[in-house]
């Protein structure tokens, strides 16, 4: 099962490396990562999403526990909780496809953020199947780049992951 | 208030520790440090002749004292030395500071001389690791290494120091930190008592209950604890290879080790048994065999101080997250005054383990006999004997290290020292040198194989500097016995690079360093040798035992097997 993983950590230098090759050295998957501070400046808060049945889960959380820069953590996915994403997407717009993407664009409440006479860059946040579908819907197009962010997340109501 | 050069510091804050002694090599980026070392006479340094050396010193004198040891090394080359014996702490659980020189700061990254990332090569083994920033975070950076390094599960700490760091010109006020806080680590201090209650109450309803004991026992100062206990219930206990002699093995209840090369009471005892008791042990792949296959009947009770090592291989039933010391003593006080539910069947239980003791008795080797080499299983025997079981004994690995740990009676924790998890040859000679330095007037015995030796020997070296009086057993087969044996069993006796074709006189090499050597051949020669060698504590003797190539360790677990599958002897099997 998929898992988002949101971690506060001591916002230091190689403390990323650490959580990093923890998941390398013990064969643990990342899917998709994302890591910024904090509104408290010695924090970042890491999210990562990853993929392993109840036993894997239980040992990365413990791994991660373990690691010195790791304050606290939380498994979004153990209870309700916001999941979200932002993409970059850079997509041919030429002839009758320039409305096309427009349009779909819209059906995603996606926005169209860069306009070239030949392309469009469309900004569309949501969960991960959301951007999936956007993609989908795209490829007929032309799909020129991507940037996705990785999963950002939070618990839903008063639930709160701080110190 | 007083003013000290970051250099100045770190000898301040080694004596300010209580540091007695450190190992190391010099270079470059640590001069500052050295130069500072010279200054002072309370922290004594001992200069090793390679830095691996320098950590297993450090290591050993960590295994046998408890307290962390302290290595430091130059940047570069000198870091990358210390590699092995970091990993070989950090598997092991083995509390280490690591000092290690650096390139100036402001040529980090751009590939200097003698530049090495050693934080990024050391990251999956160490418990922590530091770079230091500014010259006055010192003392502070030290002490969380040292506190990190000793407290709850104890492991090495790396603190990496950049040359301008220790600049003698900037001082900077220094303040000898007595306690630090780190608000992402906090051991756990005591295990939850539901499920102690929950844990005794099983103990107390066995009816095939079993300790199983690792070195989580010996580093957390619970052996005392743990036999109180065990007495008390009148169960019988196995220990681990790490976890040897934190309950005494000449006692009745102890059933030896377990595992691949256990002993056959123990790894039967283990399979049928209906409770596993495990503390401080971490169901590793060279006790368990195959998990799935693994104490079929048992409930397990599995106490550590590390959570992650709980139910990471096999699942705890109840798991119990705290200090071996505090938990064991919270089981004593709920046991106190209580009867076991089923003395009965504790009573049949130590008739069939009784049995399977009986079954091997007499028939865990063939002695030599006339004109025949020395069998190495005697040679242990016969060691164990003349140092009455006290002496530390440290191992390389191989062959030889599980004859020492299988023939040696131990009765004590922190005498046997080996290299249990990374199982790293070149470990036994500088860790019985660090152990002779701080216990000089203790028997420290290495008992090696000609193979190991050859990885650290040079510290003859060192031993001669300081006048180190190890005793040094080379159980010599000419081979690289256990990967010979390895390749008899599953490679039709193809000894592919497992002998050695050009084996040095040993004795004219410690001869060279000014030692004293003596040859033995057989078993006339064996006690009056060992007589000679212990006769002086302080004085390092090396005795070349020739020992039968051809001896192979048993029992050996059947690989893929269960606990009680087993190789008896080249001939049987369970
Ligand atoms: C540094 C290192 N390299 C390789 C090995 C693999 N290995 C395990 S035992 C062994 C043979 C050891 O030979 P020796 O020291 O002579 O001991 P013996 O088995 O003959 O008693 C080897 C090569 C190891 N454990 N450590
Ligand atoms: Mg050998």
């Amino acid at each position: 099962m998929r898992h988002i993983i949101s971690i506060l950590m001591e916002n230091e230098p190689g403390a990323l490396s650490r959580v990093v090759g923890l998941f390398a050295q013990r064969n643990y998957n990342i899917e998709t990562l994302n890591v910024a501070p904090t509104e408290d400046p010695t924090l970042s808060r890491l999210t990562v999403t990853t993929v392993g049945d109840d036993r894997v889960i239980e040992q990365i959380t413990k791994h991660l526990n373990k690691l010195i820069d790791v304050v606290k953590l939380v498994d979004l996915t153990e209870g309700n909780h916001i999941e979200r994403e932002l993409m970059l997407v850079k997509v041919k717009a030429l002839g009758a496809a320039r409305d096309e993407v427009k349009r779909t664009a819209d059906i995603f409440r996606a926005q169209v953020v860069d306009v070239t006479p030949s392309l469009y860059t469309v900004q569309i946040t949501g969960d991960a199947g959301k951007l999936d579908a956007f993609l989908q819907a795209m490829a007929p197009v032309g799909i020129l780049e991507v940037a996705r962010t990785g999963v950002s997340g939070i618990a839903r109501g008063d639930k709160v992951l701080s110190l | 208030m007083e003013l000290l050069s970051g250099a100045d510091m770190i000898a301040r804050f080694l004596q300010d520790e209580g540091v007695e002694y450190i190992y190391g090599y010099p270079g470059g980026a640590a001069l500052h440090i050295y130069d500072a070392l010279f200054r002072q006479d309370k922290v004594k340094h001992i200069l090793v002749r390679h830095e691996q050396a320098a950590t297993h010193a450090a290591d050993g004198y960590a295994r046998a004292s408890g307290k962390p040891g302290v290595v430091l090394v130059t940047s570069g080359p000198g870091a990358t030395n210390a590699v092995t014996g970091i990993a070989t702490a950090y598997m092991d659980s083995i509390p280490m500071v690591v000092l290690c020189g650096q390139v100036m700061s402001h040529l980090i990254g751009d590939d200097a001389f003698q530049e090495t990332d050693i934080i990024g090569v050391t990251r999956p083994i160490v418990k922590h690791s530091f770079s230091i920033n500014h010259p006055s975070d010192i003392p502070e950076v030290l002490k969380k290494a040292f506190y990190l390094a000793s407290t709850g599960r104890p492991g090495p700490v790396v603190v990496d120091i950049p040359k301008d760091m220790t600049a003698p010109t900037e001082r900077y006020e220094y303040v000898y930190p007595k306690k630090v806080k780190l608000r992402s680590y906090n051991p756990v201090s005591r295990g939850h008592t539901g499920q102690i209650k929950k844990a005794v109450d099983l103990m107390l309803k066995a009816k095939r209950p079993i300790f199983y004991t690792g070195g989580g026992v010996v580093t957390g100062n619970a052996s005392e604890g743990l036999t109180d206990l065990v007495q008390r219930l009148g169960f019988p206990i196995t220990t681990t290879l790490m976890g040897i002699g934190s309950y005494p093995q000449s006692d009745r209840q102890c059933l030896g080790w377990l595992g691949m090369h256990g002993s056959y009471e123990s790894n039967m005892a283990m399979h049928h048994a209906d409770l596993v008791v495990a503390i401080g042990a971490r169901f590793d792949d060279r006790v368990t065999n195959n998990t799935s296959k693994f104490c079929p009947t048992a409930k397990i009770v599995h106490v550590d101080i590390d959570p992650s090592s709980v139910s990471k291989t096999v699942r705890a039933d109840v798991p119990i997250v705290g200090p071996a010391q505090g938990v064991i003593n919270e089981m004593i006080s709920l046991v106190q005054g209580k009867d076991i539910a089923h003395a009965d069947a504790l009573a049949e239980w130590w008739q069939k383990i009784d049995g399977w003791r009986e079954e091997r008795q007499g028939k865990l080797y063939e002695p030599s006999v006339e004109d025949e080499p020395l069998k190495p299983q005697e040679v242990i025997e016969a060691i164990c004997r003349q140092t009455h079981g006290e002496a530390f004994i440290t191992t390389d690995v191989g062959q030889h290290q599980m004859f020492a740990a299988q023939y040696y009676k131990f009765d004590k924790p922190n005498r046997f020292i080996t290299s249990g998890g990374l199982g790293t040859m070149g470990f036994g000679f500088p860790a019985a040198m660090g152990i002779k330095i701080n216990y000089p007037d203790d028997q420290v015995v290495c008992i090696t194989g000609e193979g190991s030796y050859q990885m650290m020997m040079q510290e003859l070296s060192t031993c001669k500097q300081y006048g180190v009086g190890v005793k040094i057993i080379n159980l010599n087969n000419a081979s690289l016995g256990m990967v010979r044996q390895w390749q008899d069993l599953n490679y039709k006796s193809r000894h592919a690079h497992s002998y050695m074709e050009s084996l040095p006189d040993f004795q004219k090499l410690t001869e060279a360093y000014g030692f004293t050597a003596l040859r033995v051949d057989t078993n006339e020669e064996l006690e009056p040798a060992l007589e000679r060698m212990l006769a002086d504590k302080h004085e390092l003797v090396f005795l070349d035992i020739y020992v039968d190539p051809r001896e192979h360790v048993y029992p050996m677990q059947v690989p893929l097997g269960s606990m009680r599958d087993m190789l008896l002897s080249k001939t049987e099997r369970t």
